[in-house]
């Protein structure tokens, strides 16, 4: 890679030895790829959560913050895997909410904005178009290159800090032109109406074209999709494609036209999607939901026109005996849902709020599982839906209003 | 013809040890026991397999930017493979491996099944972005 004299000095160790590891270990990532230069940026959104940094990524951590490094770029956090305040109802592990406790400590040290949210797209930062930041989660990944047309690469958390550290990322994949064009193309041929649809669409797309390079061309949208809508969809395809863009004709930035996403490329292939495709998708949920004791809406987290409508289906309604439903969202939106009732409603009908966390990354999930007698998860999240399934659930997709209707008792009207 | 693969990228050290062939893809949190380090996803084409000190073949990486961590915690648990040898890979797959130093590799010059089996022994040179099979094994992981 070719390096300016500020890198070079980094490199040196000039500006410490934290910087220094950080842009060592960006160049080695850079140099597999192919990258000739760094590009700066403005924003960097990390993974840092102690399920799955385990007791290695907390020492380093600690290292890090003791070789004195610290963020230059404004960085925020990712969901994590315990709310503190439902880590005794939960059965969570104390040592282990303890070393998140840590782990938080440790990454305000650094300078990082701990706001554990998967959704800070929809709550905390917004970049503009050709904006370079360094994120992880590939939900905020995806929402960024596509929504956005921000430039970003999927960021783990090990090189998120780096790059926040040293202020720069390698440029390659998605921060280049080459990239960013269309690979194939999707025809909808049929109207979305739930988040569950469209998630269902980044399954149908996602699962049988799994290239983190494919970039997907959707044409045939029939209205203007909401935020929440494209956010199902792009956490589907980048859950089961690993795909980190995708291109709307007459919706997403880079796609005024079909010419416009692919430019000079051809598309490799064409899907034409149908309303039959996605009655298939959910038949192939062979479970009833009705009979599941366990009912999930994350993945990503909730937003607070999600919240709303959530509230508005279970409004008067009583969860199951026996029945458990999880909602998370992030502390910001539970803060701004609390004055408007939504919270309150969702209570007193038997739901469990998380905030800053993420259902499927909770810590100590599999031994939940178990104690609770869960085994079957319905969800309207297609994210979830693939996800969970490592930890031995059996997930059924299902839209959000069945969802609600399986778990919950027939309303009585005040 | 001879028994090698090219590589189109590679980082890591030269390692040898025995193959895990799959068809299917992976992501260390979608499919992994990360604390046993056993495949845990049921149906999965692996599943059963303990990825510890293997060179594992996929075709694809699945999911997610859960590599990124999850690579150090295996390796420091002492049940992390020896290498991983990718069709295609994602950058959160090769950040996660060379943060933990673990030799990756990506793209392959033909299908490693053609020529290699679950249970040979294999050895990935980074350097020269060759993989060979260097002795037939029993066929089982």
């Amino acid at each position: 890679m070719i390096l300016t004299a500020e890198e070079e000095r980094m490199r040196r160790g000039e500006m410490g030895p934290a910087v220094r590891d950080a842009i060592e270990l960006q160049i080695k990532v850079g140099e597999f790829w192919g990258a000739e230069r760094f590009v700066p940026i403005t924003n960097a959104h990390m993974m840092g959560d102690i399920e799955v940094m385990g007791e290695a990524g907390k020492g380093f951590l600690e290292r890090v913050k003791e070789m004195g490094g610290q963020c230059r770029t404004m960085t925020s956090t990712n969901a994590r895997c315990v709310d503190f305040s439902y880590a005794e109802r939960l059965r969570q592990d104390p040592a282990e909410v303890g070393k998140e406790h840590q782990v938080i400590r440790f990454l305000r040290d650094l300078n990082v904005t701990t706001v554990d949210t998967c959704i800070n797209y929809q709550t905390v930062y917004q970049p503009h178009q050709g904006e370079h930041v360094a994120w992880g989660d590939t939900g905020t990944v995806i929402y960024a290159n596509s929504v956005f047309g921000a430039r970003t690469n999927f960021e783990g958390g090990p090189v998120a800090l780096a790059a926040a550290m040293t202020g720069r990322t390698p440029a390659y994949g998605f921060h280049l032109d080459e990239h960013r064009r269309g690979s194939f193309l999707v025809e909808l041929d049929l109207d979305l109406d739930d988040y569950a649809d469209w998630g269902a669409i980044g399954k149908l797309v996602g699962e049988p074209n799994q290239n983190y390079f494919s970039v997907p061309v959707f044409t045939g949208v029939k209205r203007t999709p909401t935020a929440d809508e494209l956010k199902h969809l792009g956490a589907a395809l980048a859950s089961y494609g690993s795909m980190a863009m995708f291109h709307m004709v007459g919706v997403t930035p880079e796609a005024r036209t079909v010419e416009d996403a692919f430019h000079d490329r051809k598309p490799t292939h064409t899907m034409r999607i149908t309303r039959a495709d996605l009655d298939a998708l959910y038949a192939g949920f062979k479970d009833d939901a009705s009979d599941s004791n366990l009912f999930v809406f994350s993945a990503p987290q909730q937003s607070i026109y999600e919240l709303k409508r959530l509230a508005e289906l279970f409004a008067g309604r009583r969860v199951k005996p026996g029945t458990t439903v999880i909602v998370t969202t992030s502390h910001g939106v539970k803060a701004q849902a609390q004055p408007l009732g939504y919270i309150r409603t969702l209570q007193e009908a038997g739901v469990l709020i998380l905030e800053g966390v993420c259902f499927y990354i909770l810590q100590n999930l599999p031994q939940m599982r178990i104690e609770n007698g869960w085994s079957k998860l319905v969800t309207n999240s297609a994210k979830l839906a693939n996800i969970i399934k490592a930890h031995k659930f059996d997930p059924v997709l299902r839209r959000t209003q069945e969802c609600v209707d399986a778990a919950t008792l027939p309303g009585v009207q005040q | 013809m001879s028994e090698t693969i090219r590589v189109n990228r590679a980082f890591g050290e030269v390692v040898e040890g025995v193959a895990v062939v799959s068809e299917e893809g992976f992501s260390p949190r979608y499919d992994l026991d990360r604390w046993s380090g056993e495949i845990s996803r049921p149906g999965h084409k692996l599943e059963g397999i303990n990825i510890k000190d293997k060179i594992l073949f996929f075709p694809t990486a699945k999911g997610g930017i859960a590599a990124g961590w999850a690579f150090y915690d295996i390796k420091h648990k002492g049940i992390a493979p020896k290498a991983f040898v990718f069709g295609v890979t994602n950058p959160v797959m090769v950040q996660g491996a060379v943060f933990a130093n673990i030799t990756i590799t990506d793209g392959w010059s033909r299908e490693p099944s053609e020529i290699i089996r679950t249970g040979d022994i294999v050895r990935v040179n980074p350097q020269e972005k060759t993989i060979e099979l260097v002795r037939r094994g029993e066929g089982v992981a």
